[in-house]
């Protein structure tokens, strides 16, 4: 008997070690994470909180593109190439990362829409972002000027031999103004001359394969443009005349490809080929058929937030975090007494981790994701307001301690789980409902479910487990239970 | 029926709150509360009826602040009215701004009513927010369907995870009377709102159906609780022997076992509420109210709603039951 007894001892001693060992194990986990948090905090650093338009202040315009001239099929692809051609041209304006992307309606709508959302943090004098972006794309053909081209790069690697005397960039490029050619600046010299030949005249330009015939090797990819009547007739004349000159193709000023005339071309249709992978050819017959059919977009709707609204919503956000963190807690203590405490750190490692998958992720906060975040908070601790309330029944039942504690959560765990499902699809719906805004607020409401479910199954009950609270003295009876139970 | 009661408190579970097991004889004033508010809310919304806002109905927002102090509301709104763009409400927020709403406006337009209202003095643009009509259509059909989604999903939900429990009533009309409840749940904020837009002004937007979701999600945490109560009484019942105890007996016990947590997990969830809608941030202040009024109305609809419901339907369906047992 007395062996037996000292086993037992023995084992319940290992036990109680383990488990605080656990409860420790959590804590010195959390206090990483939190220290990856806080060292993150700087707005410069790797893993930095980023900031939607509301809180940060800048510009969101949204455009609606006129796709009705456009086949069905080919829509998702030319969307994509205005998006790079706007992203292009707000590029210029060295707006700090800026983000276009293009929406569709959702399956529901009416009508179906495409969208183009362009997002220009910090910037709020939208005027001149609004008018460049707003240009009809242009797609030019011009011709090379070899004899000019090579002086220019004669002229510029001379230029750039004299600076580097200098070593200074300013110097250099006055130099380069300096150097004359053919009575014009080099810095002036343009190599490419117009034909006249536009987007205008471009009819179709389609991806295509070689086939086999023709002593050809299969399968190559190339890429084939067709004039209308009227640009056949200038191709032709370009192509007579400059036969084995380059002719450059521009998109919105910038090259996107300069093949050579090997021949003149009559009919209007003419073959790009010459070491093209698939993705490039596809890209270029993309570009080629926006230049030829610009998707003409208008602007359906904008919004500037000041800087210092912005500024003003992140810091009041944060002080309504911080103020209902301390009430709930002081709630859960007084209330819950022990198994309050407990709550209140599983609830702060909850914000914590929650914290870290926002750096992590990134989720982009927006005054409608701390407004998540703080809903969160408080549904979070509802799994351990269950649990706290089921250990104290099973308590008045006459359980001891330990027993009740894995009663709790185990009666608990199905309510748990029914009211957590509730919410995910909830959060679901809404992430699918949402506007950018709305995206925002159901991303942080679904992780919080998630996460808040994880830390109140498995870290409140590592941690109300490694309490040295055993048998059922009166005052471990007080401490574990809640309200006017005594 | 007295006996059956006194059978009840013998059982193991059936510890504390014996008393509240007879309260469900007058259940049929508990419909009060509930239905009133209800009437009020539905009142409401007919006589004024929600006034949505921009981003539901196109429009826009012009936020202006005069740093050496504003001009007169007066001659402001005049001096507008000279751009002709129809309405122009004119609001004054904080201390020296002003906010302008209008029909949406286009770049130049915005310009020109920027330089309309630099007339009087350095002003500053706050914020700007147009809206085309298209695109708050489209985002009010893509409410109704999460609201029409979120309802049936509910439905199925808890008659999935209460299929277990079909008697004495089938787990579908579980989650029926779920959604009733739900439905009065964000009924009353919605009747509020109508009154604040009657009132103040207030306006719906995204933010506001999106609260009216959540609510949907979360509001059905209390419905839930006490379901799941109910659900393991029955069980407890079963396994005890078949005892034999009333369904509305049953479903009060439940609620009476099940109220404190009820009633604090709210709590919770709407300190953490009142400290945004406080402290928060201006945009998300109408938001924190709607879910502070649903998360109140949920509370007290699991208990008032939800349970009456069960009840009634389980009386409804009894003379079918009795009938089989003659049989």
């Amino acid at each position: 008997m007395t062996d037996k007894h000292n086993t037992e001892a023995v084992s319940y001693g290992t036990e109680i070690f383990i488990r605080i060992f656990r409860a420790l194990l959590v804590l010195a986990v959390t206090a990483a994470v939190g220290y990856f948090v806080y060292s993150n905090m700087h707005p410069g650093s790797k893993h930095a909180f980023k900031y939607g338009l509301d809180l940060s202040g800048g510009s969101q315009l949204t455009y609606t593109a006129d796709v009705s001239k456009i086949e069905a099929g080919d829509v998702p692809a030319l969307m994509e190439v205005l998006r790079q051609v706007i992203e292009k041209r707000i590029n210029i304006f060295g707006v700090s990362e800026p983000n276009v992307q293009v929406e569709e309606s959702s399956a529901v709508a009416g009508t179906k829409a495409h969208r183009l959302i362009v997002e220009l943090p910090g910037v709020t004098d939208v005027n001149k972002a609004i008018e460049s972006i707003g240009k009809t794309p242009l797609l030019e053909f011009k011709l090379l000027d070899e004899k000019a081209a090579a002086m220019q790069k004669a002229a510029v690697s001379l230029a750039a031999g004299i600076g580097s005397s200098t070593a200074s960039t300013s110097a250099s490029s006055s130099a380069l103004a300096g150097v004359q050619v053919d009575g014009k600046s080099a810095a002036d010299l343009n190599p490419y001359i117009d034909t006249g030949l536009t987007g205008r005249y471009l009819k179709s330009a389609t991806l295509e394969f070689t086939s086999s015939n023709g002593g050809r090797v299969a399968g190559e990819p190339i890429v084939s443009i067709v004039f209308n009547d009227e640009g056949a007739a200038l191709f032709e004349k370009i192509t007579r005349e400059n036969t084995g000159q380059r002719l450059a193709i521009f998109l919105d000023g910038q090259i996107i490809s300069s093949p050579r005339i090997n021949e003149a071309i009559t009919g209007g249709k003419a073959i790009i080929s010459g070491g093209f992978k698939p993705a490039e050819a596809k890209e270029l017959a993309q570009n080629l058929s926006f230049g030829a059919l610009p998707v003409p977009i208008e602007l359906a709707s904008t919004q500037s937030i000041g800087g210092a609204l912005g500024e003003k919503a992140l810091g009041a956000g944060v002080h309504a975090g911080l103020v209902g963190f301390v009430l709930l807690s002081i709630f859960m203590i007084l209330w819950y007494r022990v198994p309050g405490i407990v709550a209140v750190i599983a609830l702060t490692i909850y914000v914590v981790l929650m914290l870290a998958l926002f750096q992590l992720i990134p989720v982009v906060m927006t005054a409608a994701g701390i407004a998540g975040l703080i809903l969160s908070i408080g549904l979070a601790v509802d799994a351990n307001v269950l649990i706290a309330e089921r250990i104290k029944e099973e308590l008045i039942a006459g359980k001891d301690v330990q027993h009740s504690i894995n009663e709790g959560f185990a009666r608990a765990w199905l309510a748990i789980r029914d009211s957590n499902t509730a919410h995910i699809i909830a959060a679901v719906v809404l992430f699918w409902f949402g506007t950018s805004l709305i995206k925002g607020f159901a991303l942080v409401f679904g992780l919080g479910v998630v996460v808040s479910m994880l830390s109140a199954i498995t870290i409140s009950r590592t941690l109300l487990l490694a309490l040295p609270l055993k048998a059922s003295t009166k005052i471990g009876h007080f401490l574990m239970g809640s309200g006017f139970f005594k | 029926m007295k006996n059956k009661h006194k059978g009840g408190t013998k059982a193991p579970i059936e510890v504390t709150h014996t008393k509240g097991a007879t309260a469900y004889k007058y259940q049929n004033y508990f419909f009060f509360i509930p239905a009133v508010s209800s009437l009020l809310a539905i009142a409401a919304l007919l006589i004024w009826g929600l006034h949505a806002g921009i981003d539901l109905k196109g429009g826009s927002l012009y936020q202006v602040k005069y740093p050496d102090g504003r001009p007169d509301q007066s001659s402001l709104q005049s001096k507008v009215n000279e751009l002709n763009f129809g309405e122009v409400r004119i609001q004054p927020s904080n201390e020296n701004e002003y906010i302008l709403r209008q029909r949406d406006l286009s770049n130049e337009d915005k310009n020109k009513l920027h330089e309309a209202v630099s007339s009087f003095g350095k002003a500053e643009e706050v914020q700007f927010n147009s809206v085309g009509p298209s695109i708050g259509v489209e985002l009010m059909q893509k409410a109704w369907w999460a609201i029409g989604m979120i309802t049936l999903l509910t439905i199925g939900f808890i008659a999935f995870a209460f299929r277990g429990v079909s008697e004495p009533v089938a787990s579908w009309k579980y989650g029926v009377v779920a959604i009733i409840t739900l439905l009065h749940d964000i009924l009353i904020p919605a009747g509020l709102f109508a009154y604040l837009g009657h009132a103040r002004g207030a306006e719906v937007g995204a933010l506001f159906i999106v609260a009216l979701l959540t609510i949907l999600g979360i509001s059905i945490n209390d419905t839930i609780v006490v379901f799941d109560r109910i659900r393991e009484n029955l069980n407890l019942n079963i396994n005890n022997g078949h005892k034999i105890e009333d369904f509305g007996a049953v479903v009060w016990r439940s609620i009476m076992q099940t109220l404190t947590r009820s009633i604090n997990t709210s709590v919770t969830v709407i300190v953490m509420l009142v400290a945004l809608f406080w402290y928060g941030p201006e945009s998300t202040q109408d938001f924190s109210l709607t879910l502070i009024v649903g998360m109140i109305a949920g509370t007290y609809s699991s208990i008032l709603v939800a349970s009456p419901l069960l009840i009634l339907i389980e009386k409804r369906q009894k003379p079918k039951v009795v009938a089989v047992a003659k049989k």
